[in-house]
């Protein structure tokens, strides 16, 4: 039987490698896909608590769930955001983009 | 091993080195192609699970449609100016900062008692219809996650109403 551990060491990794994108990645596109290594995380953590924890209770299911709808609302309203930036400064780049940095 | 065993590491394989192969590609179609294949590894570790809802979810919405908008953002914004560095000036920090939180995140699991619980038997195949009711039946005359999926129902249009508008051309 594959224990708990498993599952959870694996989602710390992808945790941090998400992570390691977002902070160190220039182009905002990556950065988007970081959050999304880093919820996909998140999610593995919530459906192996729910399978070894409480496999009679359905609510680590419905967390997960409410996971990947605020996903998709994140990433439509992040590329909306990126499209406009892009069109009107032509750049992507995370470190150009400092009109608000004071 | 048991077959699981053997598909469980297999698919952990494919998550980590997927996910690191794209963190530093150069090319971010490349990378977008390398993040379809973390969500299907992901997708197999819910199949793992036996949470074959979430399988099929993770399937349709993530590779099915946040990969496939993420790689026509790829190529709507083509990077013309300073195509250059990959990392910026704080990627040694930044990597750093990953590992501390990744063993950080270790030993505080590991000091947990239920660390390395084995799962226990369950109905799991009756978990899809539980889902189901859990999301729109009222149970005992309370409804259950009702308001929970009628506000995340809100939370994906409103967003999305949103997301046209800022995208919008303006003449």
């Amino acid at each position: 039987m594959i224990p708990l551990s498993n599952y959870l060491i694996v989602a710390a990794g992808l945790f941090s490698i998400g992570l390691y994108a977002v902070l160190a990645r220039k182009n905002a596109i990556m950065i988007l896909m970081g959050i999304e290594l880093m919820l996909n995380a998140v999610n593995i953590n919530l459906v192996a608590f729910w399978r070894y924890l409480t496999p009679e209770n359905v609510s680590g299911q419905v967390f997960a769930a409410m996971v990947f709808v605020v996903a998709a609302a994140e990433v439509a309203v992040g590329i909306a955001l990126i499209m406009t930036v892009y069109r009107r400064r032509d750049t992507v780049s995370a470190d150009e983009i400092n009109l608000m940095k004071w | 091993m048991t077959p699981l065993e053997v598909i469980f590491w297999i698919a952990s394989a494919v998550i980590l080195i997927s996910a690191i192969m794209m963190v530093t590609r150069r090319n971010l179609v490349h990378a977008a192609l390398f993040l379809i294949v973390t969500l299907f590894g992901v997708a197999v570790y819910y199949v793992l699970l036996e949470a074959s809802f979430l399988a099929v979810v993770q399937i349709l919405v993530y590779i099915g449609a946040i990969a496939i908008l993420v790689i026509f953002a790829v190529m709507l914004t083509r990077q013309v100016t300073n195509p250059g560095q990959l990392f910026n000036k704080h990627a040694s920090l930044a990597l750093v900062m990953s590992i501390l939180v990744f063993i950080g995140l270790y030993l505080a699991l590991s000091v947990w008692p239920e660390f390395s619980a084995v799962a226990p038997e369950a109905d799991t195949a009756a978990a899809i219809s539980n889902l189901g009711t859990a999301f729109f039946v009222e149970e005992d005359g309370q409804p259950v996650y009702l308001l929970a999926t009628m506000t995340a129902s809100v939370l994906l249009l409103i967003p999305l109403v949103g997301a046209i508008f800022v995208a919008r051309q303006k003449e």
